[in-house]
């Protein structure tokens, strides 16, 4: 059995484990209604999320892609006010905006050899900033393409809506699946996150490879920023303030090895769907307060931590 | 005197910035220097600095010595909404000021402990490891004040946040207190120069005798602590404990603090000192673009801005500074243990 894939099945036991309780207590939690919801209310963290699957596994970290959600959201939104521009050409500038920042990031991260915590932690100062600059207020969304992209949703068996974010969301997992497992990047990245000297002695290419890595980040945080104006209709700078470690606990959650080196991204969309999970569980209780969803969330953590650690001893002595 | 000027040397770079920052926000703002006593107590803008700064450089004290081993703590925000309701709970509860001191105190004392234990004596990386505490620490808060702001009516506690001692605020004076403590105990003992070599190579200083593991809860217990006053300043000063938005982002101020201070986040080599500088021009800045009348989301581009040139600058690949100082793996190979740098 494979030792490196034991955290995900973990992961994956844990969610369904979770699942059938929550089912136990209330049966109607078994609805294609539910899992439509859950999809789409956490669609774009899963897709954040799926960027920092590949940040984790690279043995960086990515705290800008709040911030970047954020300046996202706002940047839409103003260009939408102000602009004649059409959606799609407004979402490809933002979307190249936020690529060549995440790239950014990346290069000053290896030119500079400085911990990738510390310059993404000035990154979400600088996107959280310029999304103040755009506008200090909410700013509505009041497009038509907006609303017929919140109007497309297939309707599932059982009354359950399959919307477009939900699929932009799986569709991404797909992608990042592809990318991390099927390709030379995610080959390198892998090998970067096992170490980087190694990696270097090896043939990888580590600058280029970092710059990538981030680069996806910040297109993944786009996205997400995409997703979550969709979602919301509007843009506000203040949005979306902690969002980078919900999506670093979801990687977690998802059985990836924080030292990175270690991890798959099908587990991400479980450890999304998880604190999704825990989330619909308190609205359905509805005595539970929401901070519960903070305290399990961190035991969550902490359980995956130590599993992580069993097993990377397991792993030294086998 | 050698040690005072290797002292003031160490320090130039973070005098000269605040200096400047000072010097800059006085241009839009000419009475910035005014203070004058009103009914026994010194009112002013540079007292006001002195006295907002309070949480952020308290935070900064127990983050300098964490971030000295190549560790970080991101749980500091939480842990003062942690303290600050512990301690809100217990005057509710009629348990008097020194009980609520106690509480908290015990309080920040038990989060330390979560920390180090989880860093030292697990091997989780310290980022990961106070993550947990960071994320799950709000609702702990949130389950001490039931969710709602916990209001208290207690005299004596709130002079901890809002009174004054001989006109200066009492704030200040507990940050610089704690200070100047927490830098004598590091440095009028070897415990500062066991910091660092833990910072500089963990394995080695185990192999050379240094009980590293004591020592990094200790230090993230030092942090812990400086939260909990922090959380007490943060807690009397508004009378109540907010346990969502209490020390919210207020860790990464403090990182930001012992960063502009000069402290390589690598680790090895700090300065107490150059942190509370840091922490000082940090809240000016905040107050001067008040002052000069700037939006205020301009705050947090000119931080990242800062950031940015000071990594430029420590950047051990560009080694911009030829200064040692900041350098530590090279001095520490050409001079093993300066006697000097010891006495400071």
């Amino acid at each position: 059995m494979n030792v490196h894939a034991l955290p995900l099945y973990a992961t994956i036991l844990i969610f369904l484990l979770a699942y059938a309780i929550c089912i136990v207590q209330f049966p109607a939690m078994l609805s294609t209604r539910v899992i439509g919801n859950l999809l789409t209310d956490n669609a774009f963290l899963g897709i954040v999320a799926v960027g920092m699957t590949v940040v984790i596994i690279s043995g960086g970290i990515d705290l800008s892609v709040g911030s970047v959600i954020a300046f996202s959201g706002v940047f839409i939104a103003v260009l939408l006010r102000d602009t004649g521009l059409h959606p799609a050409a407004v979402f490809a500038l933002l979307l190249v905006v936020t690529t060549a920042f995440g790239a950014a990031m990346g290069g000053m991260i290896h030119v500079l050899a400085m911990p990738p915590f510390i310059v993404t932690l000035a990154g979400m100062f600088l996107a959280r900033g310029a999304g103040y600059m755009l506008s200090i207020d909410s700013v509505p969304i009041d497009h038509p393409a907006y609303e017929a992209m919140q109007r497309a949703y297939y309707v599932m068996p059982g009354g359950g809506r399959l919307t477009l974010l939900g699929v932009v969301m799986l569709l991404s997992v797909g992608i990042g699946m592809i990318v991390l497992h099927r390709t030379r990047f995610g080959t390198n990245t892998y090998a970067l996150g096992g170490g980087e000297a190694t990696a270097r002695l090896m043939g990888v290419a580590v600058g280029r490879t970092t710059m990538m890595v981030y680069a996806f980040s910040g297109f993944m945080a786009g996205l997400a920023g995409i997703a979550f104006s969709v979602y919301t209709s509007a843009g506000y700078p203040l949005a979306t303030v902690g969002v980078e470690l919900n999506a670093i606990a979801a990687v977690v959650i998802g059985g990836t090895l924080l030292a990175g080196g270690s991890g798959y991204m099908f587990g991400t969309l479980i450890g999304v769907l998880t604190m999704g999970l825990i989330q619909t569980y308190i609205v359905f209780d509805g005595s539970l307060s929401s901070w519960w969803t903070k305290i399990v969330i961190g035991a969550l953590l902490l359980l995956f931590i130590m599993l992580q650690k069993g097993l990377l001893r397991l792993r030294v002595s086998a | 005197m050698t040690a005072a000027r290797k002292l003031l040397r160490r320090i130039a770079p973070q005098l000269i910035t605040l200096v400047a920052v000072i010097l800059l926000v006085s241009l839009y703002y000419p009475d910035f220097y005014k203070v004058v006593l009103v009914n026994d107590r010194l009112v002013g803008i540079p007292i006001d600095v002195l006295k907002r700064c309070a949480p952020v450089a308290l935070l900064a004290i127990g983050m300098t010595l964490v971030i000295a081993t190549r560790g970080i703590d991101l749980s500091v925000g939480t842990v003062m909404a942690i303290c600050g309701a512990a301690a809100a709970w217990s005057i509710d509860q009629g348990y008097g000021l020194w009980g609520a001191l106690a509480i908290a105190g015990a309080a920040g004392l038990v989060c330390g402990v979560w920390n180090g234990i989880l860093v030292a004596v697990l091997g989780i990386q310290p980022i990961v490891a106070t993550l947990i505490l960071m994320v799950a620490g709000r609702g702990i808060a949130q389950l001490i004040t039931n969710g709602t702001i916990l209001t208290f009516d207690s005299d004596a506690f709130s002079y901890l946040g809002s009174g004054t001692l001989i006109g200066v605020p009492v704030p200040t004076v507990i940050w610089i207190l704690t200070g100047i403590a927490v830098g004598l105990l590091v440095r009028r003992t070897a415990l500062g120069l066991l910091i660092e070599a833990i910072g500089v190579n963990l394995r080695a200083s185990t192999l050379a005798g240094i009980n590293s593991k004591v020592l990094l809860i200790a230090v993230y217990v030092a942090s812990g602590l400086c939260a909990a006053m922090a959380g007490i300043i943060a807690t009397a000063d508004i009378r109540g404990a907010d346990a969502n938005n209490a020390g919210l982002w207020l860790e990464l101020d403090a990182i930001l603090a012992v960063v502009i201070g000069g402290n390589s986040p690598l680790g090895g080599r700090f300065s107490i000192v150059a942190s509370l500088l840091g922490a000082l021009i940090i809240q000016t800045i905040n107050t001067g673009i008040l002052l000069a009348g700037f939006p205020s989301e301009f705050n947090l581009v000119i931080k990242a801005v800062l950031v940015i040139v000071i990594l430029v600058l420590q950047s051990p690949r560009l080694m911009l500074l030829q200064d040692p100082v900041h350098l530590p793996f090279l001095r520490k190979r050409a001079a093993p243990t300066p006697p000097a740098e010891v006495r400071k």
